[in-house]
Parts: structure tokens; C-alpha cells; sequence
């Protein structure tokens, strides 16, 4: 498994060059490792479906217990499937759609998108699930700013890059609440023994917020429309048949362990029942097919929502199945959408009519698979919404809501299904002369996945697949325990309610004028307030605003500014816990002893002096000069305490900061003047030797306040033998600090990398249209004419 | 050290600068010490697993010698003595040392940045220590030094400005 994550990134790491090489031919190349991901699972299914799940672990840092662990259990093989399937029909679909161009980075993106998905099934940690959810969540936003030169892509691709990072940021934060509760990030481990309480309440809420927001529930739904601007294959992986599909992933995968939290199911009922019909009603208002397809996902994705977080066996049963059935019915129409507008230039359903003529075949997979989305008996999705029906049958006064919302939900999904249907492939033939047939490129790779609806009637092997996961979970009070998913269940309420849904979708279709009537009329009067896009829009526009205020009130260009706040804040906080401490008697100075030697004396009188010379000075190059002077008495008490390291340090920095000051200083008058006011200065007097009576008592008490063996006996014994190393000091730099020098190092680069772009912004001053110029830049204009 | 300085000249780079603003003094001790701190940049580097020393403090040192050729002869000459030194580069290639080698703990199996002892016996040292970490002392003096480089070049520039930024530096 690990093995086929890494083909992923590697893969995905080639792809450009490759495609700069080959074309659109290099997604064929894209499309192995996804099928290799289907032959895999295919393989271990057997082994899996017994209740023997694969475990595979990667430890990467074991002292902090992180480690990468997969683990492929009954439902990740039926998600790991699901993306292997479609992942490999998008990217051969791809070769044909994008014919002629070389879109390189797109390439890479959609592969590595496929194995983060890849990742997020297999997860069974906590964090790393989160990490790669944010991994599809980056990947989403590369794809729908496909075509980076377009303003509506980029606004597409940062809503949605908002709406679910920031989401995904509340999700962490019920990851880690439930992770600390637990006393583990294994989700095998704390679905065994899950924690209960309000923590673990407020927790469940958190997770909920992000996987509502991945998977487009209200109120989160409105990036998943506008992200219809990415290129079709795009849509149909992403934003149809996977990356939606985490959030319902995730739920499904909490249920077994957090269905029983108070909060958990109306959290779940509510939501997922009116991301239904919100869907459904908005999707048979589109014209645009594939913002008609984006809201029949959000809807379905409400349905399966709802029967995957009800937590009982039957419903789980049905949700599985219809997470497969929705995934490749909802790819396949992605894919012919994609297929009319390459042929016909548009996909706006008014200017679409009769195509049943030119493209037989087109039409043909287009029927199964919306047939299959619209529920009717016998194809997957029929099978496993009869099973949703099925699920909530028997229960109390809630389950009859809830059954009455998916009922109706479905009643829309069938009347828009139909609506497609009839719009594209039905009607008067286009005036036109036919373009001459869908190429088979386009078509070919939609047969599978449309094909997939047939298995419905193949329910015994899918019941096979699902019953494993479904088994973990309790059975709905006056739920049959032996309820299994069947081709034909003989002539139930089940079957009746679905007939039922079929005829009054049939006439919701044939009534569509009237409804759309009535739909136009209902949106004038509903406020304003409750439009997403217009609410996303006014939450960003108030945020800018908010944070601009911030930024003039706290970036005020002053550095005194800066360290006077800097100074204040450590007085009042550190400085006053300092103060209440040595009142308590808690804390307090051991014993002092005023010198050990003469030259100690004498060396901290200099640099006493001198500290008390800077503040005279007046001149700007003799300031430079003492404050140098303090650094070399400073590193001369070292020498005297043996700390060579510590003090041929101290010098080199001293002497290379006394050339950088000289350097900068040659921009600026010599002398310094203060034009503020004397009290001013007397402030700032105040605060800068309370700054310094704070830190030398700090000093004092912090060298004396003991509270754990110090480490450093520890390391001065282990030097020779661990590190091979003679100098302490240079060991814990580069072998038991190592970790911590890349760190130092990495800031110093990137520290001396900002220092050159501001120098180099400064230089060039005129720029048309630029920022208004930094600190360091007035001076520099000010003084260099 | 080739720094692109005919063998008849020890300071090329000041001769044009202005009679007044030369020191010959300082010319003739950076010319005589420039080498020999280099060098001692060198020992200390190396001598740091051992005694007082270590990548930070040799780069710094290194650092200064190619200051007090900018002190000596102005930006033109700190060119000439970086010769083709570029601080990027010097930058990106330490950070890219220590990555690596602390990464290749990886493939013996263990933590991230474990160190390994290599002790060999060569005749003219007698006994020879090599510690993987050195590598990482190499990275971090790499890396020091292209700062102090970069700070030199940067606010070195002198006069009007634009005519001073150092060929490439833009692209940053």
C-alpha cells in the first residue's frame, strides 16, 4: 500500500516532462497507478472481506509516536475501489479531452490528487488522515485554477480552498480533542474503545463541520458548484466521484465508534436531509449541465450523508453501496457531459436537443447511468436507495421524517435526471448537420462506469463487499438483523415507495413549467441573506476589511513602536509573574556571589560603562561602536568561564554586526536626533532600564530555579561515545540538537533571503503600481538623493 | 583560492578607487591574511568535533576575510575575491547538505540526523576519525558563509544604488 502511495507521488513528480514529451498521451502513463491501486485491492479483497484487514506502517518519528500507518479494512477496499475505478476511467478519458494541449501541471496534480485520496481511505491515523485530506483539498485548488489566467477560476479555486481548509482547521481541532481523550490517533484503536463525554461531543461537532464542508452540505455547498469551471475530467474525479466523497468517508468511518453521541445524529439527519432537497430543487433549476450534475452531487451527497451516519447495519448497508453506485453513475454523466460539449460546443441544456441521433451510444451509457442516479429498481443505485428506504421504515416519528425528506429528495433527483435526459438526447434533432459521432476516446472510458450501475444486478457480490463494514454496526431497533441487499427484495413498501418516487418524478418532469414557475417565484421571495455565494462573499469582503483595519492600527511602520509594545508586553506579563513570585517567597535569587577573579570585575565594569555610554552618544557610527564594545566584554566573561565556543561565537557575530551596522548606517545622518518631547524620551528611558532590571533578575532567579536534572550532564557523558565527539557543545549543535540546527539554519536562509528582497525592493523605488515602499526604503530615499 | 588577479598585483580590484579613500596598509594586511584566515576557517571547521571550533564559527570566519577584502577594496573587490562564489547558491547548497545527510539516517534504518563513526587507520594521521556529522559542520559553514556573502554584497552597494546590484541578484 505504502509502495502504491509512493508510485502516486512519483509518478505524479515525472508527469509534466512527460507530458511535455508525449501530449495528452502521457495520462495513459497517469492511469497505472490507479489501476494498479484496483488490481491490488482486487487481489486482497478475498483475504479482506474474511475480516483480516492489510496493515502496513511507516514509522517516521517514533520519539514523537508518529508513524504512517495503512490499514485496508472491508470499507476503505470498497472507497479504495471506488478511486482506483474512476481514477482510471478520468485519466484515459483524459488522453481524448485534452487532445492537443499539454497540460502538465494539471497532469500531476490529478495524480497526486488520486494518491492523496488513496491516502485518505487507507489512513488509519488521525493526523495523517487530516494531512492528506488537506493534500486533496490543495490538489482541488491547483485543478479548478486550471487555467490560472482566468478570474472566475481563481475565485472558484479559493473558495473552495477556504471553505474547506478552514473547515478542515475545525475538523483538526475535533481530531485532536478526540485524539487526546482517546490516548491515541489510531482510528482502529479508538473506534474499539471510543471516548464519550461533551469534550468528545464538542469534538464530534468539529469533525462533522469539516466532512459537511468536504462534501458540500448546507450551509457549505456553494464551492461545489463554482468549481464547475475546472476542466470536465476534473469534475467528474473531484468534485463527483471522490474528493466529495471523503467527508461521507470520514462519517462513515466514525459512525461505528461516535453514532451514539448525543449530537451526532440530528447533527447528521438534519443536514444531510436538507442537503438533499436543497440540492434537488437547485439542480432542476440549472441549465448549465454540469452545474446541474454539481448540484445532484451535493444532494446525493446529503442522501448518503444520511443513511452513512444513521449508524444502523441496513443503512450503512445501503450508504456503501450507494457511495459506489453514486460515484461511477455520477463519473460516467461527468463524462458524457464532457463528451456533448466536446461535440457540440455547449452545454447549456436549452441549446441542446436531440442528440440521441448522432451519438446512439453516448446516449445509451447516459440513460443507464442516470437511471442508475435516479434510483430505478434493479440498477445500484435503485438497489441501494431501496435499501436506504428500507433502513428507515420502522423507526419512530423521527425515521418517518427523515423517510418523507429522502423520499422527496429523490422525487427531484428523478424529475432533474429525467430533465437531463430529455434535454440533451431527447427532442427535435439539431438543425445542424451532425459533427460526425463522439470519438471513442471520449466514450470508450464512460462504458465502465456506466456499466458499474449494472451491478445492481449483481447485489449478492456487492452485499458481499459492504456487509463486512455494515456488520460492525448495531441493527436499528425493529430492523430485520438479517437484511441483506437483493437484486429483486419481492414486492415490499420498499419497492412500492420507490415506484412511487419514480411516477411522481415522472410528473414533476412533465409538469416542469409550471414548476419552474413556481421555483423563480419561491427565490424572489426568499431574503437575500440566504444566498452561500452572496454570504461567502460578504464573509470575505468583511474579512479584508477587518483585516486591513488591524494591519493600519498595528503595522505602523515605527520599529521604536515595535519595541516599545514588545518591551511593555514582556513587563507586564513575564515581569509582573516575576513580581507576584518574589513576593510569594516562591521564587527568589540563591546565593550571589559579587566576583570570582579581578579580571571578572574589571570586564563587567567596561561593559557596565559602556552600556551606560550608549545611551549618551550621540553620534550614530560611536553608537555602533560601544554597543560593540558591551559584545566583546561580554564574550571576554565567557573566555574567563571557559565557554570558548560560546565566546569565539559571541566575537565573530559582534565584529560581523558592527560591519553591517557600519554598512547600513552610511545611509543615514550621523548624528541621531530625537524630535520628540522629553517625556517621551523619559518613557521610553523607563521602559528600556525596567526592560533590563527585568531580564538581569530573570537571570538571576532562572540560574537558580532547578526543578529537573539538567540535561547537560547527561549529554557531557554521552558526547564521546554517541556523537564521537570531543567539543560538548559542537555534539549537541550537529548530532543531538540536529534536528533543531536544520531548523536554526533554515530561518537564517530564509532570514537573509527576506533581507535581500527588501534590499532589492528598496533599490528599484519607482515601480508603477507598487506597494507602498517599506521603513528601510524611506530612509534610503530621504538620504540617497 | 583563484580569484582572477594577475600574479603582479595583489589588490586589482583597487586600483581605481580614489587616491583618498585607500588605505595602502590595510590593502597590504588583507592581502597577507587573507589566505591564512581562510585557512584557519578551514581548522576550525574541522577541529570543531574536537576542540573549539564547528561549522557556524569557520563560516563566520570565512565570512570576514571576504569582508575585509570588501573593507579593503570596496564591492569590486569583494567580487573578485568571491570570484565565483555565488551566495545563493553557497545558501541553497549547505541547507541541501544537512538535509541529506541528516535524511540518510533513513536508509540504515534509523532516526532522522543519527550520526555514524568511522574509524580508520591511515599512516601518515595514525588513527582518523571520520564522523558523518562533519558533513553537516560542511552544510552549516557552507551556509554561513553565503549569508555573510549576501549581507556584504546587499548593503555593500555603494553609491548609486542600481548600478551596484550584482548581476542575477534580480531574479531573486
Amino acid at each position: 500500500m505504502l509502495l502504491l502511495l509512493a508510485a502516486h507521488a512519483v509518478v505524479a513528480a515525472v508527469l509534466p516532462s512527460v507530458v511535455r514529451r508525449w501530449g495528452s498521451r502521457a495520462f495513459l502513463l497517469a492511469a497505472l497507478p490507479p489501476a494498479a491501486v484496483v488490481v491490488y485491492v482486487a487481489v486482497v479483497l478475498p483475504r479482506v472481506l474474511a475480516g483480516e484487514p492489510v496493515i502496513e506502517s511507516l514509522q517516521w518519528a517514533p520519539g514523537l509516536g508518529l508513524s504512517l500507518t495503512m490499514r485496508l479494512d472491508a470499507l476503505a477496499a470498497a472507497a479504495a475501489l471506488l478511486v482506483g475505478v474512476v481514477g482510471t476511467s478520468v485519466m484515459v478519458y483524459s488522453v481524448g479531452y485534452f487532445a492537443g494541449q499539454r497540460p502538465g501541471r494539471t497532469a500531476a496534480a490529478l495524480l497526486g490528487f488520486a494518491g492523496a485520496m488513496l491516502g485518505l481511505v487507507l489512513a488509519d491515523d488521525l493526523l495523517a488522515l487530516y494531512v492528506f485530506w488537506e493534500l486533496t483539498t490543495i490538489a482541488s485548488f491547483v485543478l479548478i485554477g486550471h487555467s490560472d489566467e482566468d478570474e472566475e477560476a481563481r475565485r472558484s479555486a479559493t473558495q473552495a480552498l477556504l471553505t474547506t481548509v478552514a473547515t478542515g482547521l475545525v475538523m483538526l481541532l475535533g481530531f485532536v480533542l478526540i485524539g487526546q481523550r482517546a490516548g491515541t490517533y489510531s482510528i482502529s484503536a479508538i473506534l474499539a474503545d471510543p471516548p464519550t463525554g461533551p469534550v468528545i461531543t464538542a469534538a464530534v461537532v468539529c469533525v462533522l463541520v469539516g466532512a459537511f464542508a468536504k462534501s458540500a452540505q448546507v450551509p457549505f455547498q456553494g464551492w461545489l458548484p463554482a468549481a464547475m469551471i475546472a476542466p470536465t475530467p476534473i469534475s467528474a474525479f473531484l468534485h463527483g466521484a471522490a474528493m466529495v466523497n471523503a467527508g461521507v468517508y470520514l462519517v462513515a468511518r466514525l459512525a461505528p465508534g461516535f453514532a451514539e453521541d448525543p449530537a451526532w445524529r440530528p447533527l447528521v439527519l438534519t443536514v444531510g436531509v436538507v442537503t438533499l432537497l436543497v440540492g434537488g430543487w437547485r439542480a432542476l433549476r440549472q441549465t448549465d449541465l454540469k452545474r446541474l450534475l454539481a448540484f445532484s452531487t451535493v444532494s446525493q451527497l446529503g442522501f448518503l450523508i444520511v443513511l452513512l451516519g444513521e449508524g444502523s447495519r441496513t443503512a450503512a448497508l445501503a450508504g456503501v453501496a450507494l457511495l459506489l453506485g453514486h460515484g461511477i453513475a455520477k463519473g460516467a454523466l461527468f463524462l458524457i457531459a464532457g463528451a456533448v460539449e466536446h461535440e457540440t460546443g455547449t452545454r447549456e441544456l436549452p441549446d441542446l436537443s436531440g442528440l440521441r441521433r448522432d451519438t446512439p451510444a453516448l446516449a445509451v451509457l447516459a440513460v443507464l447511468a442516470a437511471a442508475s442516479l435516479a434510483g430505478v429498481p434493479l440498477l445500484l443505485g435503485g438497489v441501494a436507495k431501496e435499501a436506504g428506504l428500507v433502513a428507515f421504515e420502522h423507526g419512530g416519528l423521527a425515521d418517518i421524517a427523515v423517510l418523507v425528506g429522502l423520499l422527496a429528495g429523490s422525487v427531484l433527483t428523478v424529475a432533474y435526471a429525467l430533465r437531463l435526459l430529455g434535454g440533451v438526447f431527447g427532442g427535435p434533432p439539431p438543425g445542424r448537420a451532425a459533427a460526425g459521432g463522439t470519438p471513442w476516446a471520449l466514450a470508450g472510458p464512460v462504458v465502465p462506469l456506466a456499466a458499474g450501475s449494472l451491478l445492481g444486478l449483481a447485489a449478492p457480490a456487492v452485499d458481499a463487499l459492504v456487509a463486512p463494514y455494515a456488520d460492525q454496526l448495531p441493527v436499528a431497533p425493529g430492523g430485520d438483523p438479517t437484511y441483506h441487499i437483493k437484486v429483486w427484495p419481492g414486492l415490499t413498501v420498499a419497492l412500492g415507495l420507490s415506484l412511487l418516487v419514480l411516477v411522481l418524478g415522472a410528473l414533476l418532469h412533465l409538469l416542469r413549467r409550471p414548476a419552474a414557475q413556481l421555483q423563480r417565484r419561491i427565490a424572489d421571495a426568499l431574503p437575500h441573506g440566504l444566498d452561500v455565494d452572496r454570504g461567502y462573499t460578504w464573509l470575505l469582503d468583511g474579512l479584508q476589511q477587518v483585516a486591513m483595519a488591524v494591519t493600519a492600527r498595528v503595522q505602523v511602520g515605527s520599529p521604536p513602536v515595535y519595541l516599545m509594545v514588545v518591551a511593555l508586553t514582556v513587563l507586564a506579563l513575564p515581569g509582573s509573574a516575576l513580581i507576584v513570585g518574589a513576593a510569594r517567597g516562591t521564587v527568589g535569587p540563591g546565593d550571589l556571589q559579587a566576583w570570582t577573579s579581578v579580571p571578572e570585575a574589571v570586564l563587567v565594569g567596561v561593559v557596565l560603562a559602556a552600556a551606560v555610554a550608549l545611551a549618551l552618544v550621540r553620534q550614530r557610527l560611536a553608537v555602533v561602536l560601544v554597543l560593540g564594545l558591551v559584545g566583546y566584554g561580554v564574550a571576554g566573561l565567557f573566555v574567563l568561564r571557559g565557554a570558548l565556543d560560546l565566546a569565539l561565537t559571541q566575537l565573530l557575530v559582534e565584529t560581523l554586526t558592527l560591519v553591517a551596522f557600519v554598512l547600513v548606517l552610511r545611509r543615514l545622518p550621523a548624528q541621531r536626533d530625537d524630535p520628540h518631547s522629553t517625556w517621551r524620551r523619559a518613557a521610553r528611558v523607563m521602559v528600556g532600564c525596567g526592560l533590563g532590571v527585568f531580564v538581569g533578575a530573570l537571570g538571576l532567579i532562572a540560574a537558580d530555579s532547578r526543578g529537573a536534572l539538567p540535561v547537560s550532564d547527561r549529554m557531557i557523558a554521552m558526547a564521546e561515545q554517541e556523537a564521537g565527539a570531543k567539543n560538548v557543545v559542537n555534539a549537541i549543535l550537529v548530532d543531538f540538537r540536529a534536528m533543531d540546527t536544520v531548523g536554526e539554519i533554515s530561518v537564517l536562509l530564509v532570514a537573509i533571503t527576506g533581507v535581500a528582497s527588501l534590499v532589492l525592493v528598496t533599490r528599484r523605488t519607482v515601480r508603477p503600481g507598487g506597494r507602498p515602499a517599506e521603513p528601510e526604503s524611506h530612509t534610503e530615499q530621504e538620504v540617497a538623493p | 583560492m583563484s580569484t582572477g588577479i594577475p600574479p603582479d598585483t595583489w589588490l586589482l580590484a583597487g586600483r581605481d578607487e580614489r587616491l583618498e579613500e585607500r588605505s595602502l596598509p590595510l590593502e597590504l594586511a588583507t592581502a597577507l591574511l587573507f589566505r591564512t584566515i581562510v585557512l584557519f576557517s578551514l581548522y576550525l571547521l574541522i577541529a570543531g568535533h574536537g576542540s573549539t571550533g564547528g561549522g557556524f564559527a569557520g563560516g563566520l570566519v570565512a565570512g570576514i576575510a571576504f569582508v575585509l577584502r570588501y573593507v579593503a577594496g570596496g564591492p569590486r573587490e569583494l567580487r573578485a575575491a568571491a570570484g565565483g562564489l555565488d551566495p545563493g547558491v553557497l545558501l541553497g547548497a549547505g541547507l541541501l547538505l544537512v538535509l541529506v545527510t541528516c535524511s540518510a539516517a533513513w536508509l540504515f534504518g534509523e532516526p532522522f540526523a543519527s550520526s555514524a563513526v568511522l574509524q580508520l587507520t591511515v599512516p601518515v594521521f595514525d588513527e582518523l576519525k571520520l564522523v558523518s556529522s562533519l558533513l553537516i559542520d560542511v552544510g552549516i559553514y557552507l551556509l554561513v558563509l553565503g549569508a555573510v556573502l549576501d549581507m556584504a554584497r546587499l548593503l555593500g552597494a555603494r553609491g548609486a544604488p542600481e548600478a551596484e546590484v550584482p548581476e542575477g541578484l534580480e531574479l531573486r
